[in-house]
This record gives C-alpha cells, structure tokens and sequence, in this order.
C-alpha cells in the first residue's frame, strides 16, 4: 500500500538504525505511547535491532487495555439485556469483566455485534427500530470523534433508539500523571501520531518544558518509529526537552478543527478511570448534558455499577517501566496470555504478553538461527 | 467517575496500582472454542478426548490413519457454517467436499468416498439449497470423490443459519507413506503450497458489517492432486497440513508442538499478494493468523526438498509454491518468525476467532 | 490506539446529508465518511481510521521524510555496521528493497 510499504523499506530502516547507534552514548529509556506502535515493534522485532543502551518501555496507549473494569461490567450488563443489539470494535470482545466477557454475554444468548466503523452501530439502530442499539465507544483522542458522530446524527436524524457507552481517555494527562510518578523512569515520550492527527501538538510544549522531557510525535510503521527514536536519542544527547514532529505528513500543528470542534460540542472533560493505574483527573471524555438523552449509562441505569479492581496484579508497574512483568507473582503462573490477569496480558501487544512469549524464547535452548539476533 | 475533581493531577503512587479481575474459566461454549485456535485445542483436549479415549483420536491429526482388513485408511470428518453461503470463488457445498478431501490428503490419501449431511434451518429457500447441491456435486467429481451416503435433517426457523454441512471421507495410504508431526526432525525445509490468507480475505469482504471491494477468490480448491505429485517424487514427506482456520500460525504451531521440534520461518519468504497484506492491514489482522482453503504446507527432508519443490511448482495448484523457513533443534514447540527488518518474533498459536482491531 | 491507514479518495458524494467517499487502500476499497475533512478531494490520500478521513497525508512531506532518511547513516560505514553484523550473525543478509513486501 502506498505511504505503508515505502515506510517499511529495510535499507532505509538500516540507515536509520546506524545513525541511532552512531548517536547514543549511554543509556535511556523511551516511552511509546501507543499501543499501535507496541504492535509494530514487535511485530517488526526493532527493540532488538537498537542498541542495547535504548530501552522502550510499553506505554499506557492501549483503549482495550486501560478500560476500566467497572466500565467493561457496565457494558456486559447492558449488553445481556434482551431488548438491546451491543455493537463494538472486535477488539473488546475477549477482554474480561468481573466473571465474563463480551464473548461470555453472546454465547449466554446477547446479541453482540463487531463493527468496523461506528457509523455501521448506527445504521444498525436505523434498520432495527424496535430494538435498542448500544456502541461501545472506547478509545484515545483519535476514536473520540467517529465515536462523537454517532450521536450527533442520532440526535440529528432523530435516532432515539440509539446510544453510546462512553469510555474515552486523552493522552496528555496520562503523560503527566506518568512523570509525576516519583520513580519515574521515563526519559523521552514517542507521541501517539493519529492522536495529534487530530489534537495537533498544541498541547505538548508544556509538558515538555515543565517535565524537561523530549516529546517527538511519531507515526506507526517501523521507519516511522525508528525516526522517532533517533530524534528523541539525539535531542536526550544534547540536553534538549523539545517537541518535534517526526510524523509531519500525517500530522499538522493545529490538527483537524473540524473533528476538534465535534469533540467540544459532544464532549466535555472528565475524570476518569484507567484499568491497572487508577483515576487519572482530566484525562477522559464523557457525553456533554445535551447529549444525556444517547448516553447509555443513563438509559440503562448502570451510573450506579461500581466495581472494585483486585489487587491481583502490578499491571501499572509494568505500565510505567517500574518493574518488568516476570517480577510479578502472578507472571507465567495464574497469569497468561490465555488466563490474563491483567490488561497487559490481554492484548498481545501488551508488555505482559509479548515478555510471556519472549522469555519462553529465550529460556528454551538457543539455536543459531532464531536467537542470535536477540 | 470519580468526583476528586478539585485534586489536579495528583503524583501517581505506582505501589497502589491494581489491576483487572479473574477468569477465563469458560462456563460456556464460545465462538473461540471453534476458531481452530488455543480454545478449540483445550475443549478435544479436556473434554472430548478423555469421553472418546482410543489410541486412533490420540493421533489428533486432521485425518485419522487406520488400519482395517489389512488396509491403512485416512478417515476423516469436518463441519462446515460459513456465512454467506456463497462467496466469491466458491460456497459451502465447494468446503464441504474439499475440506474434508483436503484433510484425508495431508495424510497422503487420495478420497475415495464422502458422506454428507445436512442441516437446514425451516425456511430456507429450496433454490439455494439446491445451488449449494449442485456446487457440492461438482466439487466433488471435480476432486474424483463419490457422495456414497447422506443424511438431512431440518431445524426450527432462527435454530440453524441456514444450512450447516457435515462430511466424512476415507480413502487408501499409498504403501510407504507416514506423515506426521512426529516425524519431522530439526533441518526439514518447510514449504507452503502458494499465497495465503486469500480464502479468510475473501470471505471477511462479503461478511456482513465488514464489506470491502477486493478483486480476490477464495482459493478453495482440492488438493489430493498436489500431494500425489508431491508423493511421487518421494513417499518420505515429514507432515503435511493446510492451514485452514487459524491460518498458517496455528498449522505451523500444531507441527511445533506434536514434532517437539522450533520451526523457523522468515517473513518476506511468505508469500503474501498485496491485495491480501492491505486487506489485513486495514482490519489490523496479520495474513499468517487468516485461513486458507486451497494451500498446504509441507515439512520435507532437506534432501528431497528441491525436488519436491520443482514437482509442486508443475501442478497448477502450487505453482507459487515457496520455501518459507525450516523445523530447528532449539526452542522447541515454538514458531518463530525472521522479521523483513532482521528482527525476530514469537508466532504464537491463536487463542479465538481472529477479530478486527483498532489498536 | 488507533490503528490508521492511508488511502487514496476514489469518489464522493452526499448520502443522508453525510459527505461519504469510496477509499482505495492499494486494492481494497472502503466507504469512508469525509465529514472531518470537507475539503478532501477525489485522488487525494487520507489516513483513516474505523471508516473516518481524519487527516490529509501530505504527499510532499512524506518525500521529504524518506529523502532524509536517504542521506542518514553514511557516516557509520568505514567504523562497520552493527546492524550488519547482527543480520549476518543471524545467518541472513539485509533484504534487498524490492524484497522487502510480497
């Protein structure tokens, strides 16, 4: 696909890798936001072709990983409703609740669907209006306003059986509530590119300068990542806290204003829950009150579901690069990619899963042809 | 949420961070538990093959080998509930004889007879079962395989999907052949028969909710042909599977785990149209996870492995046949993958139906 | 988050008062709803993301950003390349760039 492959050419990737370990001269730890590029890291094995002093810690930028529980219980007790169609993005199917998950709620007889687009849940209210449609509006500042269309064409068109189960998180106060934490290991942040697609970077230079720490906002395929990582290497190596745009074709300065301003009128900030890490102020979107008539918590009575996250296990260390996920008790043992605990298990990008694979590779004999590289 | 609205952004206390609940003890059957992955792994494992016992189901192997009268027979049986009924390249009549002439094949036989059995829901249209009868004849005679016996039964309007397939088939192992993941050692090459992930492409374009223009088929084919070619050249092939759902992760995962052997593949070797890698790439799933019905993948020893590779390369079914990696000594039991940047990676076995993602 | 990809706009029009448009991604065409991007016109490219243009792909910008990557790197080759040298103690040689996607 063009603008994909060509930022996947390995001779390129090759040029960038030599000028990275051609500028590090010590050791630092680099946060990726996003749980997209988790995926291309290791989809792509790149952590293991930098050099030895670059570390990426896996950052909190996964929407299936950092919902909360309480907001997954809400929506498994809406969706087992018999009068109600639960549509959802795939991937919060497997992710469990308290005792069960979105496949658990269909297979006990709920009429669960996967969408590609949230327009699709709409559609579905409008061909079914005697059935109430639910979307699961999950996701960071990119989702936000696909999902925010939904029910401003609901509202528009006058679609009443429709709603939205909101559950939508920002990613700059993530970023600060990470460098307040006080072992912070963080020394440089990968920005997530389609957040500022749509945010731009206006709210970063901030953050940068108070936290003295480099934001270089970086796009998804493996040259896109390691260019990223060379220009946060090489602003750490001369001392600089800036933020930079590594992703300029896809992102611009302002963002996109009219997404932006759909956010305004559907949204209003709130704080919210993150699954793993606790309440971080600020840092989510809930419907605006002229929007309370599509917001599903309301409809279906659930404000009122509180559910406690167990101290099972220390998925929010991991998250911060505090410790690695094998020095969790529950790693390997009650907790698997197949039995997850936590939501770093869950996703097979998170930290969790990929370390649950990775140690089974290197603790099992090494053959010249799979390990050397590592 | 929370109502700490006048606390701004407090410092984090890592030490008091928790994380989610229990579970994943499956008090029911969920479409996972028939995705071909690590959920329909566990439900033979824990709960059919201990009811069956019996030394032949102990094998697990996609046909069953026998030895009856004398005779070594692959034996073997397969569902079929694709939705739609039709797709482009083919229909479930068209999976139903080649799935299971398919299985009966990667254990070197050539199907010889089929049973089939239909489930239809009330209210189906007589035509459309008939175009999936008329698509299951001709598959059939296309693979040289007789419907020998059937069976039909009818369920309640909204119990069935319209029209569910059962087929079984046997058919004779050639003298000398044995294949089976035991068989495979460290240093068998490991071919694939042509592109993969077409068949799930191609079906996922006309599933409901998902529509996309792709100009692809199903490469739903019959492969007893093929194999015999490659049978020719040497009755000592290692293992053989196609990797249907699951796609060729989950085959190359069975043969690592049976096999006790590592399997090495390197990731640009695959071959992979580039219709199918951006179909994949918008619905963020990975071709080596998407099924295939006309592809097999072959453990062959290093020796024969030119051979077989030029004998494939002459049958029209594997004219784009490759070889992709090699079964290794060390990490036994795993897949591992050489990244088109030099990198490495785990390919683990699937645990569910693979599902669009976001993320 | 946000699994985005870039496509280029095949045509558009206006269903139910929604400004839609047919979107090729390299052979796979999706419907896309432009409502984010009012401007965007037919033959120009998108990132998209769960069936939403939500911004223009600067063509420009992205030629700059693999020229750039062009000239990296040329420093390091008479010190040798580490990144050679794991490749090839991992039994391969870089890939050559027209085998880099099948």
């Amino acid at each position: 696909m063009k603008y994909i492959d060509e930022f996947q050419d390995p001779d390129l990737a090759r040029r960038l890798l030599d000028e990275i370990h051609a500028t590090v001269t010590r050791p630092w730890a680099l946060m990726e936001v996003c749980g997209g590029q988790t995926h291309t890291i290791i989809r792509h094995g790149i952590d293991q072709l930098l050099p030895d002093q670059v570390e990426l810690i896996h950052g909190p930028g996964c929407p299936v990983c950092v919902t909360p529980l309480e907001v997954i219980d809400k929506a498994l007790e809406i969706a087992s409703r018999p009068e109600v169609v639960f549509c959802s993005f795939g991937d919060m199917l497997r992710v469990p609740g308290t005792g069960r998950d979105l496949f658990q709620v269909r297979a006990e007889g709920g009429d669960v669907r996967v969408v590609y687009s949230p327009l699709d849940a709409l559609r579905i209210a409008q061909q079914n209006p005697d059935r109430q449609v639910v979307f699961f509006g999950i996701g960071f500042e990119t989702t936000a306003p696909p999902n925010a269309m939904t029910v401003y064409q609901a509202r528009k068109l006058g679609i009443p059986n429709f709603s939205l189960l909101v559950s939508h998180v920002r990613v700059p106060p993530a970023i600060e509530a990470i460098m307040r934490s006080p072992n912070c290991r963080v020394q440089g942040f990968l920005a997530a590119g389609h957040v500022c697609s749509v945010m731009g970077v206006e709210e970063y230079p901030e953050l940068a300068e108070r936290h003295r720490v480099p934001i270089v906002v970086t796009g998804f395929e493996p040259l896109d990542i390691l260019e990223g990582v060379r220009r946060t290497v090489a602003q750490l190596e001369r001392g600089e806290h800036m933020v930079d745009n590594a992703y300029a074709r896809a992102v611009r300065p302002e963002g996109n204003p009219a997404a932006k301003a759909m956010l305004e009128d559907v949204f209003e900030v709130t704080d919210r829950s993150w699954r793993g890490i606790g309440v971080i102020p600020d840092s989510g979107w809930r419907l605006a009150p002229k929007y309370r008539d599509y917001d599903a918590e309301y409809r279906f009575s659930v404000e009122d579901i509180r559910t406690r996250e167990p101290a099972a296990c220390r998925s929010g260390e991991v998250l911060q690069g505090l410790i690695k996920p094998h020095e969790c008790e529950a790693f390997g043992t009650l907790c698997t990619p197949r039995t997850p605990l936590g939501a770093t298990m869950v996703s097979s990008e998170g930290a969790c899963a990929a370390y649950y694979l990775y140690r089974r590779l290197d603790t099992t004999p090494a053959p010249r042809e799979a390990t050397s590289v590592v | 949420m929370s109502e700490t609205t006048d606390l701004r952004t407090p410092p984090l206390d890592p030490t008091a961070w928790t994380c989610p609940a229990p579970l994943r003890d499956q008090p029911r059957v969920v479409m996972g538990h028939g995705g071909g992955g690590a959920l329909s792994a566990e439900l033979v494992q824990h709960v059919f093959a201990p009811a069956f016992g019996g030394d032949v189901l102990a094998q697990l192997g996609d046909a069953a080998a026998l030895s009856l009268g004398g005779l070594r027979l692959a034996f073997s049986t397969d569902s079929f509930v694709v939705r739609p009924l039709f797709f482009p390249g083919g229909s479930i009549g068209d999976l139903a004889v080649n799935g299971t002439v398919n299985d009966l094949a990667m254990s070197g036989a050539r199907a010889s007879y089929l049973s089939c059995g239909f489930i239809l829901e009330e209210g189906v249209e007589m035509e459309t079962v008939a175009r999936v009868a008329d698509a299951l004849g001709a598959a059939a005679r296309a693979a040289g395989v007789e419907v020998a016996t059937g069976d039909t039964k009818v369920v309640e309007a909204g119990h069935g999907d319209g029209i569910f397939i059962n087929t079984a088939g046997i058919g004779l192992i050639p003298e000398g052949v044995d294949l089976r993941p035991q068989r495979v050692v460290p240093g068998d090459v490991v071919i694939v028969s042509g592109a993969i992930g077409v068949h799930g492409v191609a079906i996922m374009s006309v599933r409901e909710g998902l529509e996309f223009g792709v100009e692809i088929e199903s490469d739903c084919a019959a492969l007893g042909g093929l194999v015999d070619a490659m049978l020719a050249v040497t009755p000592d092939l290692h293992v053989l599977r196609d990797p249907t759902r699951g796609g060729l992760a989950a085959a190359l995962n069975e043969i690592a785990t049976a096999s006790g052997t590592g399997v090495v593949v390197r990731e640009r070797e695959i071959p992979v149209p580039p219709a199918i890698a951006n179909a994949c790439a918008v619905l963020g799933l990975d071709p080596m996870y998407v099924a295939n019905e006309g592809k097999l993948v072959a453990f062959v020893p290093r020796e024969h492995a030119d051979a077989v590779l030029d004998a494939m390369r002459a049958h029209p079914l594997g004219g784009d046949a490759t070889v992709i990696g090699e079964a290794v000594a060390g990490h036994p039991g795993m897949v591992v993958a050489r990244t088109g940047l030099g990198g490495t990676r785990v390919v683990d076995l699937p645990i569910g139906e693979q599902l669009p993602r976001i993320c | 988050m946000c699994l985005a990809v870039p496509g280029k706009v095949l045509d558009i029009e206006e269903r139910d008062g929604t400004r839609m448009a047919n979107v090729d991604f390299g052979g796979v065409v999706k419907e896309v709803c432009l409502e984010y991007l009012p401007d965007l016109e037919v033959g120009e490219y998108a990132i998209v993301h769960v069936g939403f243009a939500l911004q223009r792909l600067d063509e420009e910008s992205a030629k700059q950003t693999l020229e750039l990557f062009e000239t990296l790197g040329m420093l390091q080759e008479e010190f040798g390349d580490p990144w050679e040298m794991a490749a090839e103690a991992g039994g391969e040689l870089p890939p050559a760039r027209e085998e880099a996607r099948k």
